[in-house]
């Protein structure tokens, strides 16, 4: 199935199941109320949020200067820096330092580039365990699922179904309340921790000036990971950076708000090196492996490089219309929701991924959300743009052609109407049909009918 | 030697792309056509002023004192504001009691070391080392702390100032010492400190913790104590 009608065949399945609208929109009402509150702590949100747009825009627009900073700075340090150009070398250099480790098993704190690069399916096949941390990301991991939902990966489950999960999984769960089911995982994972030889994690900021690593995390498990494994690995997107330590004074606390409402992430933590001289723990060696994987080509376009300036919030999907019907797993891409829509189409071939851009009511809560001002609606307008350029569509040009000249010739025009009133019935007949023409919009559309007068010939003809 | 070559030679590659991509110049954010762009980076970084947009902190440090307390409160974490040595001994007594500690687990610093003492109890002290096992047997992790940040009612900790990078998190109870002085009105501020402090040589693990350990994946219901600690408290003399 082409990636089109795989989307059209979810999105439908999923827009009439009246259970997965529940659950969406139960996770989703508490977010909006309690974001709204601590936005209107700020004193002023949108300073901040043109601030922030304006530092990730020196970060981007000047990459390669803060990118020589950073790496300097971690390599000075004791840190192995690592360069991928794609997804298959970023995961061979993974897996090269798990060989020469001689590891078996990795726990991992939640990464989307791991997502993107597919990375624990290439590391089961070599053979080593992987275990997700992360409580959302571990019980998707279960169900050999990816996650829903960029920051809530666990999102359309209720606890039933997780409580069920656990059962089958671990052969534990007490009850299905939310407070024994986090227990159950704890536990689980504590014995993890304790025996892995390797740890996994993503970034949320990476800082040129000092060349630190910073991670925004509310369990506690990506402090875990980078505490007790002897080998540490981080992988981040080239996009990640930010000039100065001192910006992190503005990012976290936006990224908590308008990721969750909340008025900072629980953790919130910045690496400079492996364990250094005079410190009692921390891994021995710390691997950066920085993945481009189309990066560039997207910076390559001037007029959506912006969207590099994402930092993952996630709140762009938590107000997309289109996101809370068709849900997260629709999409089919790493990256979901209006964002998603923006860069996959860069990431992953335009013409492959153009419909996720048409699947918008370009109503513009995605970038009236973004914290860092992404221009996210227009972009989907500039794929559309860019995507008939590559491939028109002859019909659809024709058709437009033809409309433009009847609506601006008036003798054209009144006969169409004519024509129009005339046919009406032969349209209702087949209307939704192989046999009519519009039968995509027609389909699940009614056409209001069309009177016998128009109102300019009534106004013409009224009387007095 | 093979991977070695390609290591540089993907550095130069992707360093190259970003450099023809950036020949074209993109719209400051917030216009739609690239008028002059900064041509150099600035020293003046957009977020510099962002005490002006943050939520507000009172200008008085009892004020701020105020604010702490009902930041920690929401985030349920305990925070008493102590008035001498006596006073925080009775309180980690209590504690202790309260929650029939068996082991604890610290750092050698001034204020450690009186808790350590007041206690009385068997100690895993991990700045000669530790048994991570151990650790995680202990009850309570009692650590000092950089700064405590009236903004959002979190503390800043370090691998210098807590111990190391596992002692703020394994314990199932984090117990913070701090000083009246490391009270700092915000976020800014907590960064500036931390500069006046460490920089260059900053420790290799830099920590805001935000309250206790939490989640909210399943069914966006809060459960504390997801990985790390179930209880924060914070304990300022």
């Amino acid at each position: 199935m082409s990636t089109v009608s795989q989307f059209k065949f979810r999105a439908s399945e999923k827009t009439r199941d009246l259970r997965h609208r529940t659950v969406i929109r139960t996770a989703l009402r508490s977010y909006e109320m309690v974001r709204d509150k601590r936005k209107a702590a700020f004193q002023s949100w949108e300073s901040a949020r043109q601030a922030a747009a304006e530092t990730k825009w020196e970060a981007v627009n000047h990459l390669d200067t803060h990118l020589e900073a950073l790496t300097a700075k971690l390599e000075a340090r004791g840190t192995k820096v690592h360069w991928a150009s794609t997804a298959a070398q970023a995961r061979e250099i993974i897996a090269q330092i798990l060989r020469d480790k001689k590891a078996r098993s990795i726990i991992k704190s939640k990464a989307m580039t791991s997502e993107e690069i597919h990375l624990n399916h290439a590391l089961e096949k070599e053979g080593f365990t992987v275990v997700e941390s992360d409580l959302g990301e571990f019980i998707v991991q279960l169900r050999h699922e990816t996650p829903y939902h960029i920051v809530f990966p666990s999102m359309h489950l209720t606890r039933g179904e997780i409580k069920d999960l656990f059962q089958k999984e671990l052969g534990d769960a007490p009850s299905d309340s939310p407070e024994d089911l986090t227990m159950v995982a704890r536990r689980v994972m504590r014995q993890k921790y304790l025996t892995a030889d390797v740890g996994f994690t993503g970034a949320n900021f990476a800082i040129a000036e000092t060349g630190m690593i910073s991670i925004t995390e509310n369990e506690g498990n990506a402090r875990l990971t980078a505490a007790l494994p002897k080998t540490m690995i981080t992988l981040l997107g080239i996009e990640k950076v930010l000039p100065r330590f001192a910006d992190l004074a503005l990012f976290l606390p936006m990224l908590a708000t308008a990721g969750a409402g909340q008025p900072m992430t629980c953790y919130n933590t910045m690496y400079s090196g492996p364990r250094q001289p005079g410190e009692v723990d921390g891994p021995e060696e710390w691997h950066v492996v920085l993945l481009d994987n189309r990066r560039t080509e997207l910076l390559a376009d001037p007029e959506q490089r912006d969207a590099l300036h994402c930092i993952r919030c996630g709140a762009c999907l938590n107000v997309c219309p289109i996101f809370r019907n068709v849900g997260g797993h629709t999409y089919g891409t790493t990256y979901s929701g209006p964002v998603g829509a923006v860069i996959t189409p860069h990431l992953r071939g335009l013409q492959e991924w153009k419909h996720l851009s048409n699947a918008s009511s370009l109503c513009g809560a995605c970038t009236e959300a973004c914290p860092v001002k992404i221009d996210l609606h227009h972009h989907l307008l500039h794929n559309r743009r860019n995507a008939s350029a590559g491939e028109p569509a002859v019909l659809e040009q024709f058709a437009y052609k033809l409309f433009s000249l009847v609506a601006n010739e008036p003798a054209f025009w009144s006969l169409a109407k004519k024509i129009g009133w005339l046919t009406q019935p032969l349209q209702r007949a087949v209307k939704g049909s192989v046999l009519d023409p519009a039968k995509a919009w027609t389909k699940t559309r009614d056409l209001p009918p069309q009177p016998r007068e128009s109102f300019k010939d009534w106004w013409k003809n009224r009387k007095g | 030697m093979k991977t070695e070559k390609n290591k540089v030679s993907e550095r130069e590659n992707i360093l190259g792309r970003i450099r023809e991509a950036l020949t074209v110049p993109a719209p400051m954010p917030g216009t739609h056509a690239p008028e002059h762009p900064p041509a150099h980076i600035t020293t003046e970084s957009p977020a510099s002023h962002a005490r002006d947009w943050l939520p507000s902190v009172g200008a008085s440090v009892a004020e701020q004192f105020e604010l702490f307390a009902r930041n920690a409160a929401d985030l349920k974490a305990d925070f008493q504001l102590l008035a001498n040595r006596d006073e925080l001994k009775a309180a980690l007594l209590k504690m202790a009691t309260a929650e029939q500690w068996q082991r604890i687990a610290s750092h050698g610093g001034e204020l450690t070391n009186f808790a350590c003492q007041s206690l009385g109890l068997p100690v895993t002290l991990t700045d000669r080392g530790y048994e991570v096992q151990a650790m995680e047997q202990c009850d309570a992790g009692i650590t000092e702390c950089d700064a405590l940040v009236a903004q959002t009612g979190g503390v800043a900790v370090t691998t210098r100032s807590a111990g190391g990078r596992a002692l703020s998190v394994l314990p199932p109870h984090h117990v913070v010492l701090a000083r009246r002085d490391q009270l700092v009105a915000d976020l800014p501020a907590a960064f500036a400190r931390l500069q006046e402090l460490y920089a260059p040589d900053y420790p290799s693990m830099i920590s805001f913790i935000t309250g206790p350990s939490r989640t909210g994946d399943i069914e966006r219901i809060l459960v504390l104590g997801a990985h790390g600690p179930k209880k924060l408290t914070i304990l300022c003399v």
